[in-house]
């Protein structure tokens, strides 16, 4: 194995040997997940059995005994009852509670009630609601006259379909799962080269204030430690996301299964109409399917490795010059994180308007176009366009890596006072 | 056959002129000394010497062939002065790891470990962080990574420093034994008490120009005062006034004199004898380093930094 092979391995695998990395990697998102599902299913539990409710329909909105759709929730019907008297033995007569529509017109429905022993979950009394609120409007129409049947054959859902123009012909567009896709590709490349950044310059760092630098750069040259550091920590951030997409597929596969009726009590807490809740998730998935994901999938690598060593040389060059003050190493990476945060402010507007100028710069510069062209690879881009902005990227990369590099061989050598930026240029430019 | 030769090396940074002109050669085989104040240019030189600095000017040969770093380096073991080790990595993983990055195939550098780790009693520290480890511990350990695999030339600086008197002597031991066994160690030190003991040849540098090169006792006989050491009786009644000395010190008869120029020290011992003195004992005084060092550098700017340490751990 050759040098900067070595040095990647011991990047790599000191790192991922951690147990910090092990925590980050799959405790983490795990926690993440299972408190966001805990959430959810906390907020809609409640009605996991099957529950029998009692009605004393004093207004008589329901001319026959209701069923609900999933058939967990049980009705009634009781007649002959008063509610002051049935209250008392609602419970003895195996009714976990008691609805309660008193006499009323039914243009103004008012003081229903519902008797129970404890709490009744968000759940249930929304889905109480809109089966009262569709006996109600049942009887609103019989009273204009409409049968019922016909009116549901009346309404109407429809959506737009938003048709691209380009010279190869038409295809759909796909403005809302594409903004999505775009901005969570942007937001995680931002993030991954702040974390893996800043991973390389405490690296960096390290090796300066262990005194260890000098002994390895006795052995190899001090590029090849630096590029084994990038290319390491660059494969344990690779790494990290493979781990995170294996764990999102199995989440997504394992939750039906830990929270069975997870998305039957959905439906019911939203209260949509089964058939436009099934179109909406076809139309996500039809707009996915729509997406380029192929082209998107690989772009992504390709900024993320490219945005990556952009940034992560700048970073080594950072951690190279200071020694252990944390103050030094703030002030440098000041300077440095101004493009990428800029980058996603550019983001957050190239989603909106991904063919405006200030996007398609944002797109071609290089410290801003991997995350800036992210938020725009789910539109159509010109060809030229994202050629162009891959070539500068590129070029960038072997040009601050090779300023860099200079800073670096300087740097890891020097120990006390922080050198000036003035210092730093002229390391930068000098000659070999 | 000279392992190194170095011919007027130079190299520049911002301001200064860190090493100007330098030009020294070290025989296979033996123990070489680097002196000279902080500030001096030793680092730089051994730096342009290990390939990590190339020098703007001048020549390196290594073996007698240019030196070429890239793989030169493999035949070279150096302990910087400012060394360290990866704080949180075991000790065993770590010097693999270095033990390869000098070219060792991973069986090759197992067996060295193992020889190196039973013969300083380390053997149990396999497992260890080097956080975990005294100073002297990680010195030591540092010297085993330096000299694992087995380099032809090995280039230590300050090897000395932090380590108590029994460890100190244990290096010190081992670099004999490298030494006798064909490896060319330099040494580079202010510590002048170390370099006589230890050194055949020196050289002093200071301000970044070669001020002395020599064998150590070349050198103290180059630097010596005509001073002699004699202990008589009846010291106190000498007629100094045709005598080939004057005296510099006197203490209940151990004197400290000094020949007149042309005279020879015979001479000196016929005037006791002539004198009826009886004499003990008779010894020419030669410098120490540390004197002639100090002699060198003194008035220099640089010199001010310098400060002797008169504790020895050896």
């Amino acid at each position: 194995m050759n040098k900067t092979g070595l040095v990647i391995s011991r990047e790599y695998f000191s790192r991922v040997k951690k147990k910090s990395f092990l925590i980050t990697t799959i405790v983490v998102p795990l926690v993440i997940v299972a408190f966001y599902a805990a959430i959810i299913a906390i907020s809609i539990s409640g009605s996991n059995s099957s529950k029998s409710f009692a009605i004393i329909d004093d207004a008589g909105i329901f001319a026959t005994t209701p069923e609900s759709k999933s058939g967990e929730l049980k009705f009634t019907l009781i007649k002959n009852e008063t509610e002051s008297s049935f209250v008392k033995k609602y419970k003895d007569a195996g009714y976990d509670a008691l609805v309660y529509i008193p006499q009323m017109h039914i243009d103004t429905p008012k003081n229903m009630v519902i008797h129970s022993p404890s709490t009744v979950s968000l759940s249930t009394s929304s889905r109480l609601e809109s089966m009262i609120n569709a006996a109600i409007e049942d009887k609103r129409l019989l009273a204009y006259g409409i049968d019922p049947l016909k009116y549901k054959q009346i309404q109407s859902n429809v959506s737009l379909t938003n048709k691209i123009d380009t010279e190869e012909g038409s295809k759909d567009s796909s403005a809302g799962v594409a903004f999505a896709v775009s901005f969570v590709c942007g937001l995680l490349i931002y993030m991954m080269m702040l974390i893996y950044g800043t991973m390389v310059m405490r690296g960096v760092m390290e090796e300066k204030t262990n005194r260890i630098a000098e002994v390895i750069v006795s052995s190899v040259k001090p590029f090849q430690l630096m590029m084994g550091k990038i290319i390491g920590i660059g494969l344990v951030g690779l790494t990290q996301f493979a781990v995170w997409i294996i764990i999102f597929l199995l989440m997504q596969l394992a939750i039906p299964f830990i929270f069975p009726d997870l998305l039957t009590q959905m439906n019911a807490a939203t209260s949509i109409d089964e058939s436009s809740k099934t179109a909406a998730i076809a139309g996500i998935m039809q707009s996915l399917s729509a997406l380029p994901l192929f082209k998107i999938f690989g772009l992504f690598i390709f900024y993320f490795i490219g945005g990556y060593l952009t940034y992560a040389s700048l970073f080594a060059a950072i951690g190279s010059v200071v020694s252990d003050d944390q103050n030094d190493a703030q002030q440098l990476i000041f300077p440095v994180m101004m493009p990428i945060i800029l980058g996603f402010v550019i983001l957050t507007r190239a989603i909106n308007d991904p063919n405006s100028s200030l996007a398609v710069f944002g797109s071609l510069f290089p410290l801003t176009s991997p995350i800036v062209m992210m938020g725009r690879v789910t539109f159509d881009i010109p060809v030229w366009e994202l050629l162009a902005s891959m070539a500068l990227l590129v070029g960038c990369f072997f040009f601050l890596t090779w300023l860099t590099a200079k800073i670096y061989r300087t740097g890891i050598l020097m120990y006390g006072k922080k050198p000036s930026w003035k210092e730093m240029l002229k390391w930068a430019f000098r000659k070999a | 056959m000279n392992i190194l030769e170095v011919k007027n090396l130079q190299k520049q940074f911002a301001t200064q002129k860190a090493v100007n002109n330098i030009s020294f050669h070290i025989e296979k085989g033996s123990i070489f000394g680097l002196l000279g104040p902080n500030g001096a240019g030793k680092t730089t030189l051994l730096r342009m010497i290990t390939g990590i600095f190339y020098p703007d000017n001048g020549e390196i040969l290594f073996n007698g062939k240019k030196f070429d770093p890239l793989n030169d380096i493999a035949y070279i073991g150096y302990m910087p002065e400012e060394r360290g080790l990866y704080k949180k990595m075991k000790i065993g993983d770590q010097v693999l790891y270095l033990a390869r990055l000098k070219n060792l195939s991973k069986t090759e550098a197992m067996q060295k470990i193992k020889h190196w780790f039973e013969k300083f009693e380390m053997q149990s520290w396999w497992d260890k962080k080097v956080e975990d480890l005294s100073k002297g511990m990680s010195q030591k350990l540092q010297f085993v990574t330096t000299v694992l695999h087995e380099p032809q030339l090995i280039i230590l600086d300050e090897p000395f420093s932090g380590l108590d008197p029994v460890n100190a002597n244990l290096i010190k031991d081992e670099i004999f034994n490298l030494a006798k066994r064909g490896c060319t160690i330099i040494f580079s030190t202010h510590r002048m008490e170390q370099v006589e003991e230890i050194c055949d040849k020196i050289i002093l540098v200071n301000k970044g120009e070669k001020i002395l090169d020599g064998a150590v006792h070349q050198v103290k006989q180059d630097f010596k005062e005509n001073l002699f050491r004699i202990d008589v009786d009846g010291a106190h009644h000498i007629d100094t006034s045709r005598a080939p000395f004057e005296i510099l010190k006197n203490q209940d008869g151990h004197l400290l004199i000094k020949k007149t120029e042309n005279t020879s020290s015979n001479e000196i011992l016929k005037y006791f004898i002539n004198e009826n003195k009886l004499i003990h004992g008779f010894q020419e005084v030669l410098p120490s380093l540390n004197d002639i060092f100090i002699k060198l550098v003194e008035g220099t700017t640089k010199a001010r930094q310098f400060q002797p340490q008169n504790e020895s751990p050896l």
